[in-house]
């Protein structure tokens, strides 16, 4: 059985800078990195396939450049990766983003039976969480978001018991496969390849596959097959911090002045 | 072309054990406003099992109209006959826009029902408006927070939104408000549903660590500024005597001073407490990620050109390690005057 990594390719967030005229991000110059959450995933998968002997695939829509994060996955341990990359693809939504994974999930499904779709939460730069929701609709899998431990898998029985965490509870789920997983980053620690493997993965093959593999409707796909798009952007601005007394010479009465002021506005009682 | 004769503003009500999370009935104070520009009604979507009673607080905080689904099916949140339920509800009734909360559960709920209706969702909105041809307009914070966007699903119905908690103004409740309880069935029975819930545990019995950060009202952050793990426990000692929790920074990790379990920031946790004190943190864009939506943001460091400044409230210039002790001795001070 399959286990599917989805992966994306993110601008590094130490260096975003957004065109004001179109809000579109600025590409050139900044250096892309495999969205962090995402490592987990693929930590997550290869630990499955240790322990359960699946085969990994991981895949990411982007763009032709995004093969270098592809390795880092195949130096992680994964056994083969997709790059999903066409320009009618380009400037995609949540809705359009899900389309094209799910699609390509298929294909892959085609040669081998899936188990689970893993995912990062979310990406670092939309930060919607909502791909992965998306993919586990329209495959109709179990859906299991904030996993922060797969506890149990049982391929035979095809079932899947994971912990979620959720909005100040844990929830422990017992689902049917396949099953699409997000996981948090407190479920593992990706490993750092090593040199033997990233040799192995600078060589390794990198499947391509653009629309004249996956043949969906150009109207369904991109900025074409978008819902939503981008009216305004605009940067936030902040008022001015209010100091609050003399922390250098009086630390004592700064203390005393911010305790009191959390008082006063409600934010903190005795 | 879709089809674009929806009317109504939804807000969906989300429930645990019976009780509304906050959001919800934030929500419903912005729907009314969004409803009144758009001339229509606001309507509340309760789903629960033996959630009746929610009807009521529904009304309280100002809906029209509630549409009740009451199911044992709906016991426990789970995706799949919440969000079918919730799809099959829209097909019938074709609300223009369908507001959640941005919490774990609507933001799990919304990326399934946006789907399974093909239309468009704006995840983690902080202002709604409606444009002079009646669009919703949903801006959310982009690329860590830098920059707001403002995004528009002009063809697609229902215009669906997810809210942050506190991002608006939770309205004043009126008990004597009324309206109309629609009753509607569940979309899918019990033995359909693929998934169960074995346990669930409320992480007020995990103690400290990650999970009980994501729900402390008032946390105290470790930055590098606290230097050693030693200092650790004057940050500990205050969040003991205000009610909250510690965090940390990643560089307050690297440097030993605090365990992963702590770390917030565009890759750890991300927090929404209504105070977070930030204890010798610079403020790195992956951490302000993590924490910029707090209520109330509090910076004790003694530079005062350090980007934390950009997003706080309050500061204070000058050494935590002198200002937090201070902050401890005199809020045990207030707590024995009050005794």
């Amino acid at each position: 059985m399959l286990i599917v990594v989805c992966i994306k390719e993110v601008p590094d967030s130490a260096y975003i800078n957004l065109n004001p005229a179109n809000g579109l991000l600025i590409r050139q110059g900044v250096p892309s990195v495999l969205n962090p959450f995402d490592a987990h995933a693929l930590e997550e998968s290869v630990k499955l396939k240790e322990k359960y002997n699946f085969r990994v695939a991981a895949i990411c829509m982007g763009l032709p450049s995004a093969e270098v994060t592809l390795r880092k996955a195949l130096a992680m341990g994964v056994d083969e990766v997709v790059l999903i990359s066409d320009p009618a693809y380009s400037g995609a939504d949540v809705l359009a983003t899900s389309l094209v994974l799910s699609e390509a999930i298929k294909k892959l499904a085609e040669k081998d039976e899936i188990a689970m779709v893993l995912c990062g939460k979310q990406t670092i730069d939309g930060a919607t969480g909502q791909v992965g929701p998306g993919i586990a609709t329209r495959l109709n899998y179990s859906q299991l978001t904030l996993v922060d431990k797969i506890e149990n898998v049982d391929p035979s029985a095809k079932k899947v018991k994971v912990r979620r965490t959720v909005d100040g509870w844990f929830e422990t789920i017992e689902a049917t496969l396949p099953a699409m997983i997000t996981v948090v980053p407190q479920i593992n620690h990706p490993r750092e390849p090593a040199v033997r493997m990233q040799m192995m993965a600078d060589r390794a093959q990198v499947t391509r596959w653009d629309n004249s593999v996956l043949k969906l409707d150009a109207q369904g796909v991109g900025a074409a097959g978008s819902p939503t798009h981008v009216n305004k952007i605009f940067s936030q601005t902040m008022p001015e911090s209010e100091i609050l007394g003399d922390g250098i010479s009086d630390p004592e009465g700064a203390a005393r002045a911010l305790i009191d002021t959390l008082i006063a506005n409600d934010m903190f009682s005795v | 072309m879709a089809d674009l004769d929806y009317k109504g503003v939804w807000v969906y009500i989300e429930q645990k054990n019976g009780t509304a999370a906050g959001v919800s009935w934030e929500l419903l104070g912005a729907g009314a406003e969004l409803a009144k520009k758009l001339g229509t009604e606001l309507a509340a979507v309760v789903i629960g099992n033996n959630a009746a009673q929610l009807c009521q607080e529904a009304f309280a905080y100002g809906a029209a109209k509630v549409y009740l689904l009451d199911d044992p099916v709906f016991q426990y949140y789970r995706t799949e006959p919440y969000y079918k339920s919730i799809v099959q509800l829209v097909n019938k009734y074709k609300p223009e826009v369908l507001l959640l909360g941005s919490t774990g559960v609507g933001r799990d709920l919304a990326g399934a029902v946006a789907t399974a209706l093909k239309t468009g969702l704006t995840e983690g909105c902080t202002k709604l408006d409606i444009d002079d041809k009646g669009l919703l307009l949903m801006t959310r914070p982009a690329y860590s927070g830098n920059i707001m966007a403002t995004i528009v699903s002009p063809n697609a119905r229902p215009q669906m939104a997810t809210v942050r908690p506190r991002a608006m103004v939770m309205p004043v409740k009126d008990a004597t408000r009324h309206g109309e309880i629609i009753r509607e069935p569940a979309a899918i029975r019990e033995e359909a549903i693929g998934v169960k819930v074995l346990e669930v545990i409320d992480s007020a019995q995990q103690g400290s660590g990650t999970v009980g950060l994501t729900n402390a009202e008032i946390i105290i952050c470790v930055g590098r500024g606290v230097q050693s793990k030693e200092n650790f426990q004057l940050l500990q000692d205050l969040a003991d005597a205000m009610g909250g929790k510690v965090a940390c920074t990643r560089a307050a990790v690297e440097d030993e001073i605090a365990p992963l379990d702590y770390w917030v920031g565009q890759s750890g946790i991300t927090v929404r407490p209504k105070v977070y004190i930030a204890c010798g943190v610079s403020g790195a864009i992956q951490h302000l990620a993590g924490m910029r939506d707090s209520g109330v943001i509090v910076a004790i460091n003694y530079d005062r050109q350090a980007p934390i400044y950009e997003v706080s409230t309050y500061g204070i210039e000058g050494d935590c390690l002198q200002v937090i002790p201070a902050m401890t001795s005199y809020v045990k001070e207030l707590k024995e005057k009050k005794s």
